[in-house]
């Protein structure tokens, strides 16, 4: 009796290692693994002909803190990503209340809104640099009309991180419109229905019943946002290459740079396990702090 | 009588491109009374409620509300508030910021807002849950906080649309009673919609039945069950329903083209006494009494009630007597007309 006991949690252990298998084994070899490899990169110097590689504990790092172009790429990208963030969000809100609602056109609404989701960032970057590039572009066709002068929207340092901000927003916000009309099409229509017994306006409604019920979405679309703050950056490349003078210089492409540019691998590895430890730290903050807060059905 | 009529309806239609809605509904309400719009699915019934709640607007007709014309009025200008069949209740909210919604939206003050709180929650026997979201609520708990947010915005009038569908049998029967008394209590107006005749029948002041976006017939429950107006009526109201057995199968009653019985006129006859010789289809032990149905090629819905236990074998042939007086008479359009005489042959 207690063999077959036995024989059968053996198996039940060994059921579950098979269903974990999958995941723990593409995880460690495409999560884990790297990340600890880049980790150790990271406190190695860089391997030259004349010197080779040797263990330097953290001077990758207090190399980085004292390279002023770090400091401006972390600066571009905090600005990039307070910008993106908030602005995708408040519009993807915004379209899928405006998609959600009864009106004609309604789908070919919601396609329009998210047809910049489906083009590749290098396509959708080709089809901006047509808007901005100066004297041809529709930017400017539209500015000579009023009698405004040339801009160079991506070649001067005050506007290029701001036209490439635009070029984001413009992308993700359908993207990110989809998760709210998904979510607003879960809330029943009684609940308005019950609001509007009450005499609720549509502004209240919307602040009292609808956002509080978009929380989990917008949580995830937080989350996600983030993460895009630090991935995208394919239209770095065919827009502005972080020029002029770093002005929209992006962290991931700076890594990327240092990493085959400059084929300084220990510092790119370095600026690699920074970015890994602060998204951490923020998706921490964000499941733990702002879930709590939040009603999930 | 039309004069002191709280809610009315003139002529009130409502069309979907096409597809029925509901058509020429005209009634008349008194203050304080207790309505109950019945009807299978899809007669109308809740199309009837959501007009006079202002969430859909009627094509044609008038709604007359208190005294205030209310056609074409926003729900929240026609002083009534409702209750959802699914109750409505807004998921992330406490119990207690369900109940007060309404009063913060017209700005109630706080103190006022804490006291109809606690009235509402007291009538309602919530007191103690007020910090519970709905989804940690039982079903009748979940009702009766939807209940709680009718009573606290202290409306005359109010509007509830299948409040009970949604709870097992046994909470249903109790919270029938609540309500009625609730309403008696409160002297409110309650006009209910339900598609189970007993709801309305026993909670009902008035019943307006409907089918098909029409009424049938409208009455205190004892018309629609004693003097049904047609054959559609007398074959919803009752359990059982009323039998319906063609006259020319009554010697005697050859010219009415429907006759109707209800279960407790019939009596069981002696063998080769009775006027209907009918073979047993089913027997239902109710505990108290039996209904025993019946078949017969020319009837339709013959139930007798028996008292007590009663089995008796399916296919036996049973002989059924009834008075002339308890017949109901029905034209060949289902009407109703007068009581008949026998005529001799």
């Amino acid at each position: 009796m207690a063999k077959h006991v036995n024989i059968e949690r053996r198996r039940q252990a060994i059921y579950g290692w098979l269903l974990l298998s999958p995941a723990m084994i593409l995880l460690t070899a495409f999560a884990f693994y790297p990340s600890l490899a880049t980790l150790w990169t990271s406190v190695f110097s860089r391997d030259t002909r004349r010197r080779p590689s040797e263990f330097v504990g953290t001077e990758n790092y207090t190399d980085l803190f004292a390279d002023p172009t770090f400091w401006k790429v972390v600066t571009n990208n905090l600005i990039y990503a307070g910008a993106t963030i908030p602005l995708s969000i408040a519009i993807a809100l915004v379209m899928a209340l405006w998609a959600n609602s009864k009106m004609p056109a309604r789908s070919f609404v919601r396609t329009a809104y998210f047809t910049p989701t489906v083009l590749p960032m290098i396509a959708a970057a080709n089809l901006w640099l047509f808007f901005y590039t100066p004297g041809l572009g529709v930017l400017d066709q539209i500015g000579s009309l009023f009698g405004l002068p040339t801009v160079n929207w991506l070649g001067q340092p005050e506007t290029a991180l701001w036209a490439v901000i635009i070029v984001t927003i413009w992308k993700e916000a359908g993207f990110f419109m989809i998760f709210y009309l998904a979510a607003l099409q879960t809330i029943p229509e009684d609940l308005k229905e019950a609001a509007d017994i009450e005499g609720t306006s549509r502004f209240t409604y919307t602040r009292r019943i609808v956002l509080p019920l978009l929380m989990p979405t917008t949580l995830f679309i937080m989350v996600n946002a983030l993460i895009n703050s630090v991935k995208l950056i394919d239209h770095l490349f065919i827009l502005t290459k972080g020029g002029p003078n770093d002005a929209s210089k992006l962290i991931l492409y700076y890594i990327w740079e240092m990493a085959f540019a400059f084929f300084d691998a220990p510092q790119a590895a370095a600026m690699t396990i920074m970015i890994l430890v602060v998204l951490g730290v923020v998706a921490g903050i964000k499941f733990t702090i702002l879930d709590k807060r939040t009603h999930y059905q | 009588m039309m004069q002191d009529a709280f809610v009315q309806l003139d002529g009130v239609a409502k069309r979907w491109n096409g597809q029925l809605g509901v058509e020429d509904i005209s009634l008349s309400i008194p203050r304080g009374s207790f309505v109950a719009l019945l009807g299978p699915s899809g007669c109308g019934k809740s199309t009837t409620l959501r007009l006079l709640s202002g969430l859909e607007l009627a094509d044609e007709g008038r709604i007359i509300i208190d005294g205030k014309d209310v056609t074409t009025a926003a729900p929240s200008e026609r002083n009534l508030s409702m209750v959802f069949q699914s109750y409505a209740l807004f998921p992330h909210l406490s119990v207690a910021e369900n109940v007060i919604f309404g009063l913060k939206v017209r700005k109630v003050g706080a103190a006022e807002r804490r006291e109809k709180l606690h009235r509402a929650l007291e009538i309602t026997g919530l007191l103690g849950y007020e910090a519970r979201k709905p989804g940690e609520l039982s079903g009748g708990q979940r009702q009766r906080v939807a209940l709680a947010r009718a009573i606290v915005a202290n409306q005359p009038l109010c509007l509830m649309d299948e409040p009970l569908s949604n709870l097992d049998a046994k909470l249903r029967a109790s919270v029938r009673k609540d309500i009625k008394k609730l309403q008696v209590d409160l002297g409110i107006t309650v006009i209910y919609v339900t598609h189970d005749q007993t709801e309305a029948m026993s909670m009902a002041d008035i019943v307006v039945l409907m089918k098909d976006g029409r009424i049938q017939q409208v009455g205190a429950p004892e018309s629609l069950y004693y003097r049904s107006a047609n054959t559609f009526v007398a074959e919803f109201v009752g359990s059982p329903p009323m039998a319906l057995i063609e006259g020319s199968a009554l010697p005697g009653f050859e010219r009415a083209a429907k006759i109707g019985l209800r279960a407790e006129s019939l009596r069981l006859a002696e063998a080769g006494q009775g006027r209907l010789k009918c073979l047993v289809s089913e027997c239902e032990f109710l505990g108290s009494e039996t209904f025993v149905g019946l078949t017969h090629p020319a009837a339709n819905g013959l139930t007798i009630s028996m008292p007590g236990l009663q089995n008796i074998p399916t296919g036996e042939e049973l002989e059924i007597d009834f008075a002339d007086e308890d017949l109901h008479f029905f034209d060949a359009d289902g009407n109703r007309t007068n009581h008949m005489k026998r005529v001799s042959a």
